[in-house]
Order: structure tokens, then sequence, then C-alpha cells
């Protein structure tokens, strides 16, 4: 901290490479690869380290507050913080979907094998289908309540 | 209901076993006629799935859980009163299948049959990595369900019309046949084991290698230990059970492997 001119110099790097991020972000979002919600929040994080670059004190006064005697202790424990509640979420969203994919997958199976069955059906002169079909059970058609499987999405 | 009326299904899960479905299916057929077989083709790359009477396909692999889930909707879906499990991969000896149905229906106390290897003299050698976790599994279940489990992971097994409803609303990932003996323990059906004999595992997938079941191990423990916490609704005597309350199938909880 004693040579401004080196702080300078390491800020404005940092600066250059939040606003390749930010521009890589954004860019991903326009080409779809990425959804808005998820893009939110890694430029909450880019801008995040551009609190951090440009106001150098915020990082003495926060490790001051968690009592931490070294800075760059603070920033590595609030950014491991950060990708840790980060993965959990993913491990948790990629759960979610494993779950539906399950599901989709399982359905998939029925309907074509229930389509083979009418085809087989209607060959044989048979519109009713070539096996017999009790009525459905609404609620096994859809395991996952579409209204409560939103809601777990937040 | 007479038992000659009951609609019976047997549900052959099979991942590339062209070889050996087509004879699974045949043996079920001479064995036990009044069984309508279902092949589970979970995503075979050859064709296996050109083998079954009815057949459903899944468009890619989903591991047995979901395989033998598809199977059970199936049977809920067309009204099937009996379902039993039969391994495409020729494990379980369809001549047995008359004897599961029998003890499920005169019985009458039992609304899961399952064809214990370790009732009786196995007739065969059993690894004795697989017999160690099946033990532990057999300890820890045990203990659970106070009653004596002897081979909780044993795949053959038979249920009813409660049991198909269950099983077709929520069943376990891979390696279910554990997770599944205590969610009909949460539900209050009862389960009921027979000794069978089983051939050696000989075909296609050896599905558990070493470090992988020491991975499944602690997996279903954990899936046991968890599934001690969550609440699950008792459905009252021949009446659906109510959906979870959060409406996303409880095993959603747990992590699918890979």
């Amino acid at each position: 901290m004693s040579d401004s001119g080196l702080d300078t110099q390491i800020q404005l790097i940092a600066l250059a490479i939040t606003v390749v991020f930010f521009v890589f972000i954004l860019d991903l979002v326009r080409r779809r690869r990425l959804v808005e919600r998820y893009a939110l929040l890694w430029m909450v994080a880019g801008f995040a380290l551009v609190v951090l670059a440009v106001w150098r004190d915020l990082l003495d006064v926060l490790s001051d507050a968690l009592g931490i005697a070294y800075p760059p202790n603070a920033l590595f424990i609030i950014a491991f913080g950060i990708a840790f509640v980060l993965l959990l979420h993913f491990s948790v969203a990629t759960s979610r979907l494993s779950e539906e994919t399950k599901i989709l997958a399982q359905e998939v199976a029925r309907l074509d094998s229930e389509v083979r069955a009418m085809r087989t059906g209607q060959a044989n002169g048979d519109p009713a289908g070539g096996q017999p079909v009790a009525p459905r059970d609404p609620e096994a058609a859809s395991p996952v309540d579409p209204s409560s499987a939103s809601t777990t999405d937040q | 209901m007479n038992d000659a009326e009951l609609r019976r299904l047997a549900i052959v899960p099979a991942l590339n076993e062209a070889g050996m479905v087509g004879r699974v299916v045949r043996d079920i057929r001479r064995e036990a006629p009044d069984f309508d077989v279902l092949v589970v083709d979970d995503g075979s790359t050859d064709d296996t799935a050109a083998e079954g009477a009815h057949v459903l396909r899944h468009p890619f692999n989903l591991g047995i859980g979901g395989a033998v889930q598809s199977g059970y909707k199936y049977a809920l879906a067309h009204g099937y009163d009996v379902a039993v499990q039969v391994d495409g991969d020729g494990q379980h000896k369809p001549e047995y299948l008359p004897e599961l149905a029998r003890e499920l229906h005169t019985e009458g106390a039992a609304d899961m049959v399952t064809g214990s290897r370790f009732l009786e003299d196995p007739g065969y050698k059993v690894p004795i990595g697989r017999r160690a976790g099946n033990m532990i599994f057999a300890i820890v279940l045990s203990g659970i369900v106070r009653r004596r489990i002897t081979d909780p992971t044993s795949g053959f097994r038979m249920t009813n019309r409660r049991g198909i409803e269950l099983f077709a609303r929520d069943y376990p990932h891979d390696y279910p046949e554990v997770e599944a003996i205590l969610m009909l323990h949460h539900h209050r059906l009862r389960i009921h084991e027979v000794p069978v004999r089983m051939n050696a595992r000989g075909f296609g997938r050896s599905s558990i290698d070493y470090p992988r079941s020491a991975f499944y191990m602690a997996k279903v423990l954990l899936a046991i230990f968890v599934g001690l916490f969550r609440r699950r609704p008792v459905p009252a005597d021949g009446a659906a059970p109510p959906p979870n309350e959060d409406g996303v199938a409880p095993s959603a909880a747990t992590a699918k492997e890979g």
C-alpha cells in the first residue's frame, strides 16, 4: 500500500479483467447460452470484484470487522464462501434436473409404447388399440405437479 | 377378487441384454403363463428392445431404479393387481414366480414377497464383497424394520396393488432395492421373504465393482439415514398414497450419480 503507483496499475488490470468478464457474460446471454438468472448472479460477483479493486480500504474495513489480521485472507474467505454456496446451489439444481429428466424419459417411453400399440391395433383393424388400456390415474400421469415444481425454482 | 381374475405383470428391466432377454421372456411365459411380460429397455445400444412382448423404450439410460419404476408406472396405468421384477440378465429364475405369487396371495400377510438367496444355501458362491455389503444392509434394515431381512439387495420381488401404487409414485435411483424396503416399511406395507436360488450373474453388466460398491454402500446408508427423517404419509387401506407435500418425488433430494 505504500507504492500508490503500483496500486493504480493493479487496479487498472483488475478493472480491465472485470470489464472483459462482463462483456463475456453479456455475450453468453446474447447467444442464449446462459439464462438471465445466472447472468445476474455472475454480474453481481463481478461488481463486487470491481468495488474491491477500486475501493482499496473496503477490504481493510471488512477484515477488521471480521477480526482477520491479514486482509487478503478476508478476501479468500468471502470468495470461497460465495463459491461454496454457488456450487451447492448448482448441485441442488442438477438433482432437480435429473429427476425431471427421468420423469420425461419415462413418459416418452410410455407414449412410445402406446403409439406403437395403437399402430399395431390399427393394422389389425382394431381402432381401440392393441392392448387393454385401463382408465389412467390422473395423478400418476403427472408425478411432478407443475405448479409446485416451479416454486422450487427460486 | 378371485385369484384367477387378477392381472399380473412381470417387469423385466434390461440393458444391452439382447442375448438374454428373449430367453427370460420365454422362461416366464413357460413357467408362469398368467403373467403378462413387459420388457423395459433402459436405453440399450443393441437390439434388446426387439425381443419382448410389450416393450418400454427409454430414450437413454436411466439406471435400474428408473427402469423398474417405468414398469410400475405401466402396471398402475394398465390396472395390474400384481407386479414382479425379473432381471433381464437371467439372474432370477422364473420357475419361482408361482411360489412368490402363492405367498403374496395365500399368506395374505405380505404386500411384497422377496426372493432371498440367504434364507437357504444360495446354490452358488456369492462374491465375498457383495455378501458383506448385503449383510451390513441386512443388519441395518432388520433393525429399522424390526423383522428379519436376509436379502435386502435382491431385486427379485413381487408386490400387490399397494406396492405398485407406491413405487409408481416414488422409487429410489440406482441400487434402489434397499431403500425400497425402507419405503414399504414407512408406508406400513408388509414384507415377506421366501428362499430362492439365483443364477450367478455372468452375462452383460456386472452391476457393482469394488470402488463403486464402496460409493453405493455410503450412498445407500445415507439414503436410509435421511429416509428416517422424511415424513411419509401413511396411506389408508386400499387408498392411493397421497402425493408428497412438496409435490416432487422425495428421491429428487438425493443427487444422482455422475
